[in-house]
């Protein structure tokens, strides 16, 4: 991803001229030349004004931080930390505040969504690489870019009024044949309605395909050629070499991948509140409406005031923090598979 | 693996076809390319079903006077009506975009031509990764408490500015990798005629980057103008028309298709799939004016 910050500044190594290696030695704007007073605090001024760009995504970050917690308080201070989030009673209008439930939804549907999409990108990723002609792979390409521009919101409107109807009588059917198999007719049971946890779980599942898929095409591109080839020479069919030389090779940059589309699965609101159903009861039964952090917000907000309004802000913190710290972690292990495979290809 | 090899009956050479494979490794990498294939078809489906759904659904309802007319008070009530939304998308995302385009630029600039790889640039640009994987809806929260309370009223510029938050990081980004691809030639050869760092990169750096930076940023206006999360938390709700983006509500295309699609009527139903119709093209637009602008003006990658 960083590669294009060789092009310029080894320019030197041809050695054309030695301004050139002057120049790129020292910046031009530490050299001093001359003018008048005015010019050189253009500069500066300059300088300044691009810095304070840069900075202002800290600035927004922090602010963000700083001011829903802030407004947050009130709400946590009710129940305390440890009962806002472990709490298991969500009842705005008694002031009881427990987002467990919440918490659980979240999980819940983002890992449905992580079994579907990320063996389905990973497919997608190695039929790119490896199995698609030429010509056949820039048209995949641009299928799944257009995945990646459809509104959430319309993924919801899809969801809610064409997926949720025609899908339910499976779950029911599914539900029934299942009934009287122990622990799996408690995670299938009684479908009474279309929009639950499952069918959040396949909408979220679409959504985060397009990105785990575009992360794993890169990792799968740095596998050396020499590996594939050698994998060949040696008698593999093309499903060995996948397995024997680019899934081994590949391993933590596609868990960096899964875990981006994770973070992006568990901040998903509009079309997870359109399709989860709305219900506040912790089930194992994934038949069963449930609902998530952000869809939580999004339904209740509307008829939110005082101290539940002030609970929404805490959820949305709650959930920022879960959401940042996945994201620093993945791409720590992105970077580190990075080096990792740089270091193999020398 | 390849086409088989005529090999002489008279020779015992070892047959290196794929027909000696054996019958359980063969049949495994059909398998797996069948399942890798299939891994396709399952993302192309629901891409196919939504844009069949919208297409056809939203066609019915769509007309001149759906984009142009008021939205009806009442949601039985049949007939068009989304031009507040039309509006009010069209207006907010602009007004994200004057606020975040700029401020993206110049911060690219301050990362590829100042700070480089120095413990500040390298810490902005992690933290602009990770804003890119904030949740909309959280921007829509900051806003709420930051502007919406301070001013007292939700408003169309409540909704502009967090879209203007969610676009930050994405205009960034990609606005730094175009400025890496400006060759450094021009930088030095601008610098050797005399011209100061603001104005090689006023007059030479951002130009010659400009197509990949407008790219960049129709790519954000695109994602934008999609957000729901952001706008039912932030602008309020009006029917009519509302020009004025810092007095009274305002609604736009997503946020009407959120209000529209829960409602057991079929007015209103039928309104949001032509709204979703409409966001759809403005989405689609935006993305491909992007692609267009990308390829017709690339900067040479050599």
């Amino acid at each position: 991803m960083r590669a294009g910050g060789v092009f310029g500044r080894s320019t030197t190594e041809t050695g054309v001229t030695i301004l050139t290696a002057t120049a790129s030695s020292r910046a031009p704007d530490d050299l001093d030349l001359g003018g008048d007073s005015r010019a050189r605090a253009t500069d500066r001024g300059f300088r300044g004004l691009v810095t304070f760009a840069g900075l202002t995504v800290l600035i927004v970050l922090g602010l963000i931080l700083i001011t829903t917690t802030l407004r947050a308080l009130p709400a946590v201070r009710e129940e305390g930390v440890i009962g806002f989030v472990a709490g298991t009673r969500w009842a705005p209008n008694d002031d009881v505040f427990g987002t467990f439930v919440m918490l659980h939804g979240t999980l819940v549907t983002s890992l449905i969504g992580m079994v579907i999409a990320v063996p389905v990108s990973i497919g997608i990723a190695l039929f790119v690489a490896e199995v698609a002609h030429r010509r056949a792979r820039k048209y995949i390409v641009t299928v799944i870019d257009l995945l990646a521009t459809v509104p959430s919101v319309v993924f919801g409107l899809v969801g809610v009024l064409v997926v949720v109807p025609a899908i339910t009588p499976a779950y029911q059917w599914f539900a029934d044949s299942v009934a009287s198999v122990p622990g799996l007719n408690a995670v299938f049971g009684t479908a009474n309605t279309g929009r639950n946890y499952f069918t959040a779980g396949l909408v979220l599942a679409v959504m985060i395909i397009p990105i785990i898929t575009s992360i794993s095409r890169e990792v799968f591109a740095t596998v050396p050629e020499a590996d594939k080839q050698a994998a060949y020479a040696l008698g593999a069919t093309r499903w060995e070499m996948i397995k024997g030389a680019m899934l081994p090779h590949s391993f933590g940059g596609l868990v960096g991948a899964s875990m981006l589309g994770l973070g992006r699965a568990m901040g998903e609101t509009i079309a997870v509140a359109l399709v989860v159903g709305g219900s506040f009861h912790i089930s194992a039964n994934l038949f069963a409406p449930g609902n998530t952090m952000a869809a939580a917000i999004a339904q209740q907000w509307g008829e939110s005031s005082g101290l539940h309004t002030d609970a929404l802000v805490g959820i949305g913190v709650i959930l920022f923090a879960i959401t940042v710290l996945i994201n620093f972690l993945a791409r720590w292990v992105v970077r580190r598979a990075e080096i990792q495979m740089k270091g193999a290809r020398s | 693996m390849s086409s088989p090899t005529p090999t002489s009956s008279f020779l015992p050479q070892p047959d290196l076809s794929g027909r000696s494979l054996s019958a359980r490794r063969a049949f495994a990498d059909r398998a797996a390319t069948a399942g890798i294939a299939l891994c396709v078809l399952v993302a192309a489906f629901p891409l196919a079903l939504v844009v069949w759904q919208v297409v056809e659904r939203g066609g019915s309802a769509m007309s001149p006077s759906f984009l142009i007319d008021d939205i009806p008070r009442n949601y039985r009530n049949a007939g068009p009506g989304m031009g507040p939304a039309v509006l009010g998308t069209l207006l907010l995302t602009g007004m994200a975009a004057l606020i975040s385009i700029p401020i993206g630029v110049l911060g690219a600039v301050y990362l590829n031509e100042y700070g480089k790889n120095g413990p500040l640039a390298r810490f902005i640009r992690t933290m602009a990764d990770v804003m890119t994987g904030v949740p909309s809806i959280m921007m829509g929260l900051f806003v709420y408490v930051a502007w919406v309370l301070v001013v007292g009223e939700k408003n169309g510029f409540g909704g502009a500015l967090s879209l203007a938050c969610l676009m930050l990081p994405i205009v960034i980004r990609s606005t730094e990798e175009m400025l890496r691809l400006v060759p450094d030639e021009l930088r030095q050869a601008s610098a050797a005629l005399g011209a100061r760092k603001w104005r090689t990169t006023m007059t030479v750096v951002l130009p010659t980057a400009s197509s990949g930076i407008t790219s960049g940023a129709l790519l954000a206006i695109a994602r934008a103008a999609g957000e729901t999360a952001p706008i039912i938390v932030t602008v309020g709700l009006t029917f009519a028309a509302n020009p004025d983006l810092f007095s009274g509500g305002n609604t736009t295309l997503a946020a009407q298709i959120y209000r529209n699609a829960t409602q057991p009527f079929a007015a209103a139903q039928e309104r949001a799939w032509g709204a979703a119709l409409a966001l759809i093209g403005i989405v689609f637009l935006f993305t491909i004016l992007s692609r267009v602008i990308s390829a017709r003006f690339a900067i040479d990658r050599r």
